[in-house]
């Protein structure tokens, strides 16, 4: 046993609905997101946050929101790159609209631009399921894709349809533009991150998560017990998107610094998905999980060859992902479907009971 | 607001009276591409029939066939050897897919084998790519690509072949499916997999098979496509475009696959050329899967789809 | 709970016919279930009784007659409106979600309950925490009724047979239902799990007074617990009474006891 968590009983409802309910793990778990914030901005390299943990924390909230939409309420989505890029074209008219608002509040504004069309391509889901379903949403990723990449209006008419991130300041700190930091941009998106995920953690443990996962296990008894149907997916495809949105919104102003259409075509979708499948259907820590784990593999394979002495063409590189990905979705639906959350759930219970074998 | 009513509603219908040789023009082209649709939706169906599993990576496996193809009669194989060669690689691809991915996952929901077969699909592209390198190949068959008039309108030789190879193959499966005994097999796996197992049907044979023709099917359209375009990556995202064709003709009809292909095929090339222009081109992007979801909202279960019953 | 008058019917089933394509699943079926007694539906497969309880549930709409719960016509809702009501049921073939642990199926029973916006739910502040703690409270009671304490936090999709059904029955209890279906509660179980279904539902019937409608298809449990029974046969009633009644009727007889039960 690392630590002993014999003697402690739970006396009251409360504690054993907790987060964390061993003491143990709670003080762990908030030493360690402290460090996540601090020491990375403190210590790490440009490349490092630049390239790995700013893109690991946008994608870990896409991730969140198609788990909530796909994992919990069972409503498989192809459309994650159209909501995105909602948020993205939204967060650039707010900001340019508005050159005064906090981009914080920019962020949440099109967070529920993408809230809101996310909703008008929900409503068909209380006729269409599975994957048809998917098909559908394929329909609200090519039509997003296109009205961005057609109607001017929304890249302020420049002449190459791209948007550009304009430089934003939160408390006199530049966090967007060219000249902000990437450590000031490291510590926007993971604190975004880590508040979305807890109030993510809240709604999925209690009525809202238990009624998405009644209409995903068996949405007609679902139904026969009391549970609505419409308004359940559609507050689904509502927060997801929301979720989407914020982090297509950071996507370019935290990230990518100006982006076109392109950046959220039909592959953001299906990387997305695959985050949310390797990392854990329904869970939120599976996410986070899934999202680090797609970040790594370009970077593993860019970087492995050549620590080794070998040479990989570029090219190769690429279709070594495409199969690794492939791959990598086979083996996880085969041997373990709730994916790398709950590889990690088996773990921490062994190691509760380590070194004795039960 | 009347002149843009009158532009949505009159003006194309006009435009289609006025020229009538374009139209043709314009419903051949549509049908050409619709029956390429056709033909991907046709191995899904095929697959979803005999198998219950919704085959994402058909497209991807067209891409690997017409690759595969195009990568032997370069290596300097004469094309019967290399259609023979290609053929074999289908089926060997059949029993891998058979052993790695549905034999594992025998007991999954559907939602589960539909990923699986997305982790399918990327894994080939990837594979594909590596093993017969990026760039565009150009496919002979030997039968010349010339166009020539008939009736004044623009026909082409090697259109009019693949759509009488395609009439056929169709024909052919439809057959296969509702007359022959392993037909009869293949639709009792598709209804439900342990029923078929405990009455004895060899579940692993089946899927070989059919997945094997789904390969066969993939062969013929990478063929097609490839003659006429040259092979490229940009087949398996054209393939995404099978998927609206499915929801219009049911997943699990042949003629519905057909149909359906036609329409989508034809709808595109029709919006795209007379309404497109309204608003700035380009809706052959969306209007399939818009089309598919309008229906969808009307009529779940496509034009010839068998109504789902739900029981509790 | 004695009210003042002759017991009301709560439900009320008026001639109800129900087709699905060629086939005649109800016709023209009604009966009467008086408030707070356990009535049991007997019949071969295929006679009609899940299509029956469908019906109640509101899953399925008869083309021809009315159903009457508490004196209101109700035929035509849908299943969110039947279960608001106060009808609960379970189902034949345990519609447990299969994710979720034992105690998060339960609380999902208590859904009708719970309201209140979902922002608050994502702080879990104030109303949103104390409702989901009191609700919690009320759902143990429930577990600590069928004693299945040990397994709450067990996935719903892990456990044997015969405690997926209890657990299901939790769930239908946690919702107050004033109106229990039961379909096939004790298929599959061996003697003893029966026993303790049994004393389940006799419990739930005098302790909370809930009217208790099952299918179930062995006499001796019909007999024991239930003080009316409803036959059917392809679709049709053949008797309707008291067990002895029904069991002594030649009609029911015939269509599926056999000879004489002992």
């Amino acid at each position: 046993m690392i630590y002993r968590e014999a003697g402690q009983f739970k006396s009251s409802y409360a504690s054993d609905q907790a987060i964390f309910p061993i003491v143990q793990d709670r003080w762990v778990a908030l030493a360690l997101l402290a460090a996540a914030v601090v020491v990375p901005a403190a210590l790490g390299s440009d490349y490092w946050l630049q390239a790995i943990l700013i893109p690991f924390l946008i994608y870990a909230l896409a991730a969140l929101g198609l788990n909530i939409l796909t994992g919990y309420a069972g409503q498989l989505s192809l459309g994650t790159g159209g909501f995105m890029a909602v948020g993205g074209y939204a967060a650039f008219k707010f900001a340019t609209a508005f050159p005064g608002l906090n981009i914080l509040l920019v962020f949440v504004l099109s967070g529920l631009a993408a809230a809101v069309v996310g909703l008008i391509f929900g409503i068909p889901s209380l006729r269409i399921k599975g994957f048809y379903l998917a098909v559908a949403t394929l329909a609200s990723q090519f039509f997003l894709i296109w009205l961005f990449n057609k109607v001017a209006w929304f890249s302020n008419y420049a002449p190459s349809g791209t948007i550009t991130a304009p430089a934003r300041t939160v408390f006199g700190v530049m966090v967007t533009g060219p000249n902000a930091s990437p450590e000031a941009r490291y510590v926007v998106a993971i604190g975004v991150a880590l508040v979305f995920a807890l109030l993510a953690k809240n709604l999925v443990r209690g009525r809202v998560g238990r009624a998405w996962m009644a209409i995903r296990d068996r949405d007609i008894a679902a139904e026969i017990i009391g549970v609505r149907p419409l308004r359940t997916k559609l507050l689904a495809f509502g927060i997801s998107s929301f979720l989407c949105g914020i982090a297509g919104a950071e996507y370019v102003f935290l990230y990518l610094g100006s982006a076109e259409t392109q950046a959220f075509d039909i592959n953001l979708s299906f990387l997305v998905l695959f985050m949310v499948i390797i990392g854990g259907l329904g869970s939120v820590l599976g996410s986070f999980l899934g999202a680090a784990f797609i970040v790594m593999v370009p970077i593993f394979l860019a970087n492995a060859p050549h620590a080794l002495g070998l040479h990989m063409p570029v090219a190769l590189q690429k279709q070594l992902e495409l199969m690794v990905f492939g791959g990598l979705i086979l083996f996880f639906l085969i041997v373990e479907p709730n994916g790398l959350a709950r590889l990690w759930q088996i773990t921490k219970e062994k190691l509760r009971l380590w070194p004795f074998p039960h | 607001m009347l002149s843009l009513l009158h532009a949505v509603f009159v003006a194309p219908f006009l435009d289609m009276a006025g020229s009538p040789t374009f139209l043709a023009e314009v419903l051949i082209g549509g049908i050409a591409a619709g029956r390429m649709y056709s033909l991907v939706a046709l191995g899904f169906v095929l697959i979803f029939k005999a198998s219950g599993v919704f085959n994402f990576a058909q497209g991807v496996m067209v891409l690997f066939a017409a690759l595969t193809l195009v990568g032997l009669i370069e290596k300097g194989l004469p094309v019967a050897v290399a259609l023979l060669a290609t053929v074999a690689v289908m089926v060997a691809l059949a029993f891998g897919i058979e052993r790695v991915v549905l034999r594992p996952l025998v007991n999954q929901p559907p939602i589960i084998l539909f990923m699986a077969t997305i982790g399918l699909n990327f894994f080939l592209e990837g594979f594909g790519e590596m093993i017969w390198g990026a760039n565009v190949k150009k496919l002979d068959v030997g039968i010349p690509d010339e166009s020539f008039k008939m009736a004044g309108i623009l026909l082409n030789k090697l259109e009019l072949t693949a759509a009488g190879t395609a009439a056929v193959l169709v024909a052919v499966l439809a057959v296969f499916f509702q007359r022959t005994r392993i037909g009869r097999a293949l639709r009792a796996v598709a209804d439900d997999h342990e029923a078929a197992l405990s009455i004895g049907i060899p579940l692993k044979t089946i899927w070989v098979v059919v997945w094997s023709v789904a390969g066969l099917v993939a062969i013929a359209t990478g063929i097609m496509w490839g003659a006429k375009s040259g092979v490229q990556f940009s087949l398996s995202l054209i393939a995404l475009k099978a998927l609206p064709v499915l929801i219009l003709g049911g997943f699990t009809s042949v003629p519905g696959a057909i149909v359906g292909g036609l329409i989508v095929g034809t709808g595109e090339k029709l919006g795209e050329v007379y309404w497109g222009p309204l608003v700035g081109g380009a809706i052959e992007n969306w209007f399939a899967y818009m089309l598919a979801l309008v229906f969808l909202v009307f009529r779940p279960q496509g034009l010839f789809g068998e109504r789902i019953i739900e029981r509790v | 709970m004695s009210d003042a008058g002759p017991p009301l019917p709560l439900l009320e089933v008026d001639g109800i016919s129900v087709r699905f394509g060629a086939v005649q699943a109800l016709e023209r079926v009604s009966l009467e279930i008086v408030r707070g007694e356990i009535a049991a539906i007997i019949g071969p497969n295929g006679a009609g009784k899940t299509t029956l309880l469908n019906v109640i549930s509101g899953f399925y709409h008869p083309y021809e007659g009315a159903i009457r719960f508490a004196g209101v016509d109700r035929t035509h809702l849908k299943p969110y409106d039947v279960a608001t009501l106060g009808i609960a049921r379970t189902f034949q073939n345990v519609a447990l979600f299969k994710g979720m642990s034992v105690l998060d199926n339960i609380m999902t029973g208590r859904l009708l309950k719970m309201h209140g916006s979902f922002l608050l739910e994502a702080l879990y502040w104030g109303p949103a925490r104390r409702q989901e703690l009191e609700h919690r409270e009320f759902v143990e009671h429930i577990i600590d009724f069928l004693e299945i304490q040990a397994i709450r936090k067990t996935p719903a999709g892990r456990l044997p047979y015969g405690l997926q059904k209890r657990v299901e029955l939790a769930r239908a209890l946690a919702a107050q239902p004033t109106l229990l279906l039961l379909d096939e509660p004790m298929a599959g179980m061996n003697v003893e799990e029966k026993e303790d279904m049994c004393r389940f539902i006799l419990g739930v019937n005098d302790e909370f007074g809930t009217t208790i409608a099952l299918i179930e298809h062995d006499m001796s449990v019909v007999m024991d617990i239930s003080g009316h029974v409803v036959a059917l046969d392809y679709g049709r009633k053949i008797a309707d009474g008291t067990p002895d009644q029904v069991r002594s009727d030649q009609a029911v007889i015939d269509a599926y006891l056999g000879v004489a039960h002992a």
